[in-house]
């Protein structure tokens, strides 16, 4: 196993997700596909950290678990309350800040 | 007192201001202070004139003084030696300027004592007159206070000792002259009188400012005798001289009522008879002859006097003569033949310093004084009690003779003397005139002189017919006047029968000229003997005039054909109306030249400030309102204000420009975002290899 | 006396600011309170004033009662006040006029009524007046040369006839439009100078050295405009009547007396001696000006139909005298010029008093409607009469001496009594100025016995006919009893006045002489 098959697979659950955030309809979806995004980074920073045999990747990894965590939290109540308000989750008709 | 003699005018000062502030509370309401400082002068006068004969006669080496000499120089001889007797001067200074001091001063000669006698003689009687011929009048306190004042100011003009001095008084005796005048100035036709008589006098006086400048710079003083010795002397500048004897004959024009600036003086008949007595006939008018006389050294180098031929004075001396002379004859108011008349004599005297004949001149003045005066009181008197206070012969006088005696007879007396007849005063005055002429070679002048004898002889006579003889014409009831009035018109008539003996050259008796001539600072004037000859054809000649009109007017019956003359002959009726309209000078005067000066010319220059000068003003005022609208409309609105409202524009424009990117959709703007992202990397990755 | 001799001026110049701050704090509704203190502090001036002339050295022609403080020390310029014989006569006559018109108005203030105002706006005037007569420096003198503007703006515009707004608007602009050019001479004589002084008797010692002439042809030229346009001078004289017009009758009279000396004063003052040789240059063109304002003044006055208004146009002729005697540079003209400014302050100002007292009897200025006082208030048409009699220049009243000297001085302007060195073109030049001024005396007295003959004479009109019209009362009698007195007084007796002038005036044209190289 060398590094680069993480990176690999890293880049690859980066670019779902990529495409989750731009593409989805479903807010739920969008966030999900942060989290992927989320998690595609953290898997890269400890590849690195494991293989370079330096421990700053991992702590990194640590801290956007816990950010990851307090946004998913903020986001999901977001979405909520869309829901509450408008009983659609869709993002494309959410645009009452259009210009 | 001839040291003192400020004392004379500064008496009757005095008395106006008592008068003024007083007057009205007295029982005389003033006219007892005016009478008393009037005698009080008068009496001073005397006595001046006593001690300056005592001064000529001693000088001239009579052995003893006092009364004795006088009386003794009344009948001896005039002496043959001419030695030189000072004036005596006192001077005190008045202000000072750049280091030099002027004065005023008394300069008291001969010819100053004479005037003081004169003008304090005539204006105490004038006073006593008026005390029954304003009686009752709206204004009696403030007459006699203004005849104060105007005794006052000419006598400080008599015994002035410097041209400012004499220039003081002189404007004195105009103010009183316009406020006597339009003494009734009620009547709109009186006031105009007195404006006239004040402005035509001011505009001689013009001459007199310039003259008495152009002597001081000469002279480098005000002091006259200074001032004559200066004319005298060889190293006076002739052309200044001439300008300024021009200068004050313009002076002498305006207020003696010489041509063209006589028109004043008939009108001047608007005020009180006994004002125009004294100030119209004997004093005032003559004001001017006696600046001649005083300063005769500068016409005489100015005019060059002593070398005959025509000079400007003697010129207009001689056609003020004839001028005034035709005129009176056309007057129906008695008094403006004796005013035409009083401008014919004063060309006389005129006429006779031009001549050189110095001592003829001032004997006039002197004799003339009396029997004009005495005339003018007469008229008074006429109409105070004869013509129902008109002045108007053809319809309210006639056959007065037989009502008013005592007016008669000192009417005809003035009369005579007027005339010239011998023995009468005016006739040795007048005739010495005409001699001098004749013999300084001014021989066309004394034709003009002998012409207006004759003609002053045929107007007097028409005068005294229309008002003495005949029918009475009039509405009241004609009757003797009160003693006030008429005891000054026989002191006056006495003076009028006498007066001439002081000079009378046939008798060898030239007592005036020896006291009154000046010795010094005085050029050599002949003096002629007493001419037999022409002395006798001056009498012959006024005797005709007398006779011609006498007929004219007695026997008018005989007359036939001639009779309504200027009725029916054209040519008759255009000479009468000129001379019935003065020449058309008054016109001239009045509706050319004041009328444009006036109206024309004076609104012109207010229009001109108003609408040229105001209009630069205001067209500034307005033009800078202009260019401030403009600078606000135009540069501040639209240029500045417009960069400033583009920025504006701008802005928004792009702001609405750039809405565009504004979806309102997140994964748009996620999409930017990494985009951008992407692009940086790229670079990054790019730049690094 | 040591402490009045530096405190006098000072005391002199402040003291009716502080009666003004006083009359300020007083309430509106106490008007006599008000009249009483403004009296008051008018009395004590005028006090100041006379123990100023009691200790007043004659014989010395130099600056006396000086103080010489520093004052703005940024640019250089001092608290430097003194006086000598040329102001002394102004000083006592700006004092002696205000009190005359706080007199004249106890009883008879125009509309709007506001004695409070009105008499603080004329302390305040009295300030600036006669602070601009003792100023010795020149930022001293431009602050109050304009400080009187204010107060007179507000007098025509508040107080005045029915066209005053043009006129007080009118009036302060065009005469700010003057000082400014006159400000920018005396900064251009503070840096130009060999010594860089605003003093006035420093610069009045320089004579100009240190400026190029052609240079001090254009200073000479802004403190002309600045001076002309007060005196006033033809052409720039058009504020006058409108000014004089409208405003209220203290309001002409403070204009007439004082105001217009400012102007003349410069002249004699700073203009001058700061710049003989410009002075000389231009001599001849102020003369010019000077009679045509003579002759063209009185030609106005004869087309006039309103009595102050031909007043006004007189003022305009008779500072054309006054002009003429200073454009002279004699001894004669200059002495003439100062006596002029104090007669026509005086018989002007009396003029204008009586104009006030006919139009408040008869509700009208206009000559046309007027008629017969002398019938139906015989006193004022007396004093009317005696008032034209002294305006037109009768010897022996106070306006000849104004007048005559002038026209001595016009004829030989020469040394040692002038600048000049008697070339024939100059002669010749001044001799048609004497010519046509002597003409001027003649038109003055037509129009101003015109107007009398109209006004006071012959009977009065219809419209007036039945009308109660009261004579002269109390305070118009003690208003005008000093201003009569002193016109008969200086007529008579002109030597009270030039005995005052004379010495510095013959300084100051020898100092010109001397500093042009004559004589």
């Amino acid at each position: 196993m060398t590094l680069n098959n993480f990176l690999i697979l890293s880049a690859f659950l980066f670019c779902t997700g990529l495409y989750g955030t731009l593409a989805r309809r479903n807010a739920v979806l969008v966030l999900m596909s942060i989290e992927l995004m989320l998690n595609a980074v953290n898997l890269n920073l400890v590849a690195f950290s494991a293989f370079r045999e330096n421990v700053t990747g991992q702590v990194f990894s640590l801290f956007i678990i816990t950010i990851a965590a307090a946004e998913v939290g903020v986001g999901l109540a977001i979405v909520l309350l869309i829901y509450r308000n408008s009983r659609s989750v869709d993002l494309d008709q959410a645009d009452q800040l259009k210009g | 007192m001839l040291d003192n003699a400020w004392i004379i005018p500064a008496i009757p000062a005095v008395s106006f201001f008592l008068i003024l502030f007083f007057g009205k509370r007295i029982p005389t309401k003033g006219a007892a202070i005016g009478i008393t400082a009037l005698g009080a002068s008068f009496v001073l006068s005397c006595v001046a004139v006593y001690q300056w004969i005592d001064r000529v006669e001693s000088a001239t080496g009579g052995k003893s003084s006092g009364l004795a000499a006088f009386g003794r120089s009344l009948v001896t001889h005039g002496g043959e030696t001419k030695p030189v007797v000072e004036p005596v001067l006192h001077h005190v200074t008045w202000w000072s300027n750049a280091g030099i001091d002027f004065g005023v001063g008394i300069r008291m000669d001969g010819l100053a004592v004479m005037m003081l006698f004169v003008v304090t003689l005539i204006s105490l009687l004038v006073h006593i007159y008026s005390t029954a011929y304003l009686h009752n009048d709206i204004r009696y306190t403030h007459y006699y206070a203004m005849l104060s004042l105007f005794s006052a100011a000419m006598l400080t003009l008599v015994v002035a000792d410097n041209t400012l001095q004499l220039m003081l008084g002189w404007e004195g005796v105009g103010l009183c002259s316009f406020a006597l005048i339009g003494h009734w100035w009620e009547e709109g036709a009186n006031s105009k009188a007195a404006l006239k008589a004040f402005f035509t006098t001011r505009t001689g006086d013009i001459g007199l400012l310039i003259g008495v400048t152009v002597l001081f710079w000469a002279a480098r003083s005000f002091d006259i005798g200074r001032i004559n010795a200066y004319a005298l002397s060889p190293r006076a500048d002739h052309s200044m001289m001439l300008v300024a004897a021009s200068c004050l004959m313009l002076a002498i024009i305006g207020k003696s009522g010489q041509f063209p600036l006589h028109t004043w003086l008939p009108d001047a008949m608007a005020g009180p008879t006994p004002v125009s007595a004294l100030i119209h006939a004997a004093t005032m008018v003559v004001a001017g002859v006696y600046l001649g006389a005083r300063l005769y050294p500068v016409f005489w180098n100015g005019f060059s006097i002593g070398n005959g031929g025509v000079n400007f004075m003697v010129l207009i001396g001689g056609i003020t003569i004839i001028i005034g002379a035709l005129l009176a004859f056309v007057q129906d108011d008695i008094k403006k033949v004796l005013a035409y008349s009083t401008i014919s004599q004063l060309g006389y005297m005129v006429m006779a310093l031009g001549a050189g004949a110095w001592v003829a001149a001032v004997f006039h003045l002197f004799t003339h004084a009396f029997f004009k005066a005495l005339l003018f009181l007469g008229a008074g008197s006429v109409s105070h009690s004869g013509s129902h206070h008109s002045f108007d012969m053809k319809k309210d006088m006639g056959g007065l003779r037989k009502f008013m005696p005592i007016t008669f007879w000192t009417f005809i007396v003035g009369t005579l003397a007027l005339a010239g007849i011998f023995p009468f005063a005016g006739f040795w005055s007048k005739d010495e005139i005409l001699v001098t002429a004749g013999n300084s070679g001014y021989d066309f002048f004394l034709i003009v002189g002998l012409v207006g004898a004759f003609l002053t002889a045929a107007y007097m006579t028409r005068c005294v017919y229309l008002t003495f003889f005949g029918e009475y014409r009039g509405h009241g009831h004609p009757h003797e006047s009160e003693p006030v009035i008429t005891v000054p018109l026989i002191i006056l008539a006495v003076f009028a029968v006498l007066a001439g003996f002081l000079n009378a050259a046939a008798f060898h008796i030239e007592k005036f000229a020896s006291w009154v001539e000046p010795r010094v600072a005085f050029p050599e004037l002949v003096h002629p003997a007493f001419d037999y000859p022409k002395a006798a054809i001056s009498l012959s000649i006024a005797a005709i005039g007398i006779g011609v009109a006498a007929f004219f007017f007695f026997k008018r019956e005989k007359l036939g054909k001639l009779n309504g003359l200027t009725e029916r002959n054209k040519v008759a009726h255009a000479g009468y109306m000129f001379l019935v309209n003065k020449y058309y000078l008054d016109a001239l005067y009045e509706n050319v030249i004041v009328a444009s000066i006036r109206g024309g010319i004076a609104r012109g220059s207010y229009w001109f400030n108003q609408h040229v000068i105001d209009g630069v003003v205001n067209g500034t005022g307005k033009g800078t309102k202009a260019v401030g609208q403009w600078t606000y409309e135009f540069l501040d609105r639209k240029v500045v204000d417009g960069a400033v409202n583009g920025t504006a524009e701008v802005t928004a424009e792009s702001g609405g420009l750039l809405r565009y990117f504004q979806a309102g959709r997140v994964q748009r703007y996620a999409l930017y975002m990494f985009a951008a992202v992407g692009l940086l990397a790229l670079l990054l990755l790019i730049a690094n290899i | 006396m040591d402490w009045f001799d530096s405190w006098a001026l000072t005391l002199a110049v402040f003291i009716p600011l502080v009666g003004m701050a006083i009359v300020l704090l007083i309430p509106k509704a106490e008007e006599g309170l008000i009249k009483v203190v403004t009296l008051l502090t008018t009395l004590v001036t005028a006090a100041v004033g006379i123990g100023i002339l009691a200790n007043f050295n004659l014989d010395s022609g130099r600056l006396q009662f000086t103080a010489n403080e520093e004052w703005i020390k940024v640019i250089n310029s001092r608290y430097h006040v003194g006086i000598d014989g040329i102001s002394l006569p102004l000083i006592l006559l700006t004092m002696l006029v205000t009190v005359c018109c706080v007199i004249y108005s106890w009883n008879h203030f125009p509309e709007p009524h506001n004695p409070k105002a009105f008499l603080a706006l004329v302390l305040l005037l009295e300030t600036g007046m006669i602070g601009t007569f003792v100023a010795q420096d020149l930022i001293l003198f431009f602050i109050f040369f304009e400080l009187v503007l204010l107060p007179m703006f507000f007098m025509i515009g508040v107080w005045g006839g029915p066209n005053r707004e043009y006129a007080s608007i009118k009036f302060f602009l065009f005469t700010m439009f003057g000082s400014a050019f006159m400000l920018l001479s005396f900064l251009a004589m503070y840096f130009l100078s060999k010594v860089h002084t605003f003093d006035i008797v420093i610069l009045s010692h320089l004579h100009g050295a240190g400026i190029v002439h052609g240079t001090q042809l254009l200073v000479f030229g802004g403190m002309f405009l600045g001076f002309a346009i007060k005196v006033p001078m033809f052409p720039f004289h058009t504020w006058l009547p409108d000014a004089h017009t409208e405003a209220p009758t203290v309001g002409s009279v403070l204009l007439a007396a004082v105001m217009l000396k400012l102007g003349t004063y410069g002249f004699i003052r700073i203009a001058l001696p700061m710049l003989p040789s410009a002075a000389q240059s231009w001599a001849p063109w102020i003369g010019l000006l000077a009679v045509i304002g003579i002759i063209y003044g009185a030609l106005c006055c004869l087309a006039q139909r309103d009595m102050k208004r031909l007043i006004a146009f007189s003022s305009v002729a008779h500072m054309g005298f006054v002009m003429l005697g200073i454009a002279t540079l004699t001894d004669f003209g200059i002495n003439a010029a100062v006596f002029g400014m104090v007669a026509h302050g005086l018989i002007t100002g009396m003029l204008f008093f009586l104009a006030g007292s006919v139009q408040e009897r008869y509700g009208t200025r206009e000559i046309s409607r007027l008629g017969g006082i002398l019938t139906q208030a015989p006193k004022l048409g007396w004093l009317l009469g005696f008032s034209a009699m002294a305006s037109l220049g009768l010897p022996g009243l106070a306006g000849f001496w104004g007048e005559f000297p002038a026209i001595l001085s016009t004829y030989e302007p020469k040394l040692p009594f002038g600048l000049w060195d008697g070339s024939a073109g100059t002669l010749a030049t001044y001799r048609t100025f004497m010519v046509i001024s002597a003409i001027g005396t003649v038109l003055a007295a037509g129009y101003l016995l015109w107007m009398f003959q109209r006004v006071a004479m012959g009977t009065p009109k219809p419209e007036f006919e039945n009308a109660h019209i009261h004579d002269l009362h109390t305070e118009e009698w003690i208003a005008f009893a000093p201003l009569l007195l002193l016109i008969v007084a200086l007529g008579i007796y002109p030597q009270l006045l030039f005995k005052m002038t004379d010495l510095p005036v013959t300084q100051l044209v020898n100092g010109m002489t001397r500093a042009l190289g004559l004589g």
